[in-house]
């Protein structure tokens, strides 16, 4: 929902909280997970997270998500898809060249980013092109699944 | 400038020195410590090479570099692989400019590579206007990667030799590579970052946006020489003429990302002769940018008055003594010369 972008990126810090203890959660499901399958929760997993964040953060759903580095702005809202930083084409006043009606996304997570964090770090992680197979994916199992088969691999190498 | 291991004609390829990524000249004069100079061709709605060789010629003598547009605005005109493939055979330094709006990371990796065989040195990658300000607004954007990830794309390719997938080359495109930067779009305290963040994806030069506010120039290099980022990067100025205080106002409405100052136009619409106006000014700002530290040269765009930039350049000296090669003059001199001896 457009409205809320911009309360979501005022309320960057909390929410980002928030999503770690939910994160926290589900990774502590990650054994029932996997033994239900992550294929077969994909589908229901996916139309709660297009609901959620469809909501609070206008996501557009593309299954690897990184607002966690962009103040919690989607930048898929981008018309031209950029997820690595703002183009020139940013008006004067902040809104976006192709759509004047919006404040550009990446305006947005300038100031989500100050919100959450004093440093540009997450600002700063070269984000690579989109793996178009995971469009309409589940990016919250992803991310879980990837994050328990690190710990995994950590606890094997101790 | 003259190096010491100069190939037989100018227009050839320099051995790759140690630190060096390309054989191309732009790289040398600019590590070289040289101001350089590079122009915006515009490519022709026409499949006559004649127009490009004709319009390269205007710059002939004048340019380190000349970049080749690639669909600049979303409008379609002929594509900047056509340009450089053309104008390379005849000696031309190119930058080809790639947008990532309408090809993908396969059509973008093989381009790179055709045009480094073709003997491009200098790849500019931009994520390019959206379709909806072209003539084509009806078509699909592809936007597969952005500037940045295609930076980082090209520098993988050219230092690892291998396509993203992973796949090996077996010779690799030894290329320069450049970005854009706009240091006028806001959020204006982001826009060193974003540098860095090009230089750290594989930015070796950055054009940027017009730069009509030297005031707000100053500020944004005040903090990229702050952050050590002009040590990094070459900073190639964008200038240009403008043709009248009335397109002034239009460019400063309509074209996203152009910040005009109200100053320049009051000088404009003062002027007798508004055109001639608009070089004065252009040149003038080459002076102040000149004098800037951190800034390594100019990139002229001078649209629809691209027979002005030679003029532009002599009078701004921004090339001191040096002499640049003429490949256009040197390409008719040999036809010429050819021909009187198939004549004799």
């Amino acid at each position: 929902m457009y409205r809320m972008r911009s309360w979501s990126v005022r309320n960057a810090r909390w929410l980002k909280k928030l999503y770690a203890g939910f994160e926290r959660v589900l990774l502590w499901l990650d054994p029932l997970f996997r033994r239900i399958g992550y294929k077969r929760l994909d589908a229901p997993f996916a139309a709660i997270e297009k609901v959620t964040k469809g909501f609070l953060l206008d996501s557009q759903n593309c299954g690897q998500c990184i607002v966690g580095f962009t103040g919690l702005s989607c930048p898929m809202n981008c018309p031209k898809k950029m997820r690595n930083g703002p183009c020139g084409g940013v008006s004067g006043d902040g809104r976006c060249e192709v759509d004047p009606e919006m404040t550009c996304v990446w305006v947005l997570a300038w100031e989500g980013n100050k919100q959450i964090t004093n440093d540009d770090y997450p600002l700063q992680v070269v984000q690579p092109p989109v793996d178009h197979r995971l469009i309409g994916k589940s990016a919250w199992l992803r991310e879980v699944r990837l994050k328990a088969d690190e710990l995994a691999s950590d606890g094997h190498a101790v | 400038m003259q190096f010491d291991d100069e190939p037989l004609t100018p227009g050839d390829p320099l051995p790759i020195r140690p630190g060096h990524s390309s054989p191309g000249r732009l790289e040398r004069v600019l590590r070289a410590g040289g101001f350089a100079v590079t122009a915006e061709i515009s490519p022709p709605d026409s499949a006559d090479p004649n127009e490009v060789y004709r319009r390269a010629a205007l710059f002939d003598g004048y340019v380190d570099a000349l970049n080749a547009t690639d669909g600049s605005g979303a409008h379609c005109h002929m594509s900047s692989v056509g340009m450089c493939s053309l104008l390379t055979r005849r000696g031309h330094a190119m930058v080809m400019q790639v947008s990532a709006r309408d090809r993908n990371r396969i059509a973008i990796q093989g381009d790179v590579l055709g045009a480094a065989a073709m003997g491009v040195y200098n790849i500019l990658c931009l994520t390019g206007d959206s379709v909806e300000v072209g003539d084509h607004p009806e078509a699909k954007p592809v936007f597969d990667v952005d500037c940045m990830s295609m930076l980082e794309m090209i520098r993988i390719m050219r230092d690892e030799s291998r396509f993203l997938s992973g796949r090996k080359l077996s010779y690799p495109p030894q290329v320069f590579l450049g970005a854009a930067a706009n240091p006028f779009a806001p959020p204006l305290d982001y826009r060193p970052l974003r540098l860095a963040k090009k230089v750290a994806a594989g930015a070796q030069f950055v054009q940027t946006q017009y730069c009509f506010d030297i005031e707000v120039l100053r500020q944004y290099m005040s903090a990229v020489r702050d952050a050590g980022l002009h040590d990094e990067v070459f900073i190639l100025a964008g200038v240009g003429p403008l043709a009248s205080a009335k397109s002034a106002e239009w460019i400063r409405s309509n074209v996203p990302g152009v910040h005009i100052p109200d100053e320049t136009i009051r000088r404009l619409s003062g002027a007798e002769k508004q055109n001639e106006e608009g070089v004065n000014i252009c040149i003038d700002l080459i002076n102040e940018i000149q004098e800037i530290e951190g800034i390594h040269g100019v990139h002229i765009m001078a649209f629809k008055q691209e027979h002005r930039v030679g003029e532009i350049v002599e009078r701004s000296g921004i090339l001191g003594d040096r002499q640049l090669w003429r490949p256009a003059r040197h390409w008719e001199e040999s036809a010429a010369g050819g021909d009187e001896v198939a004549g004799t």
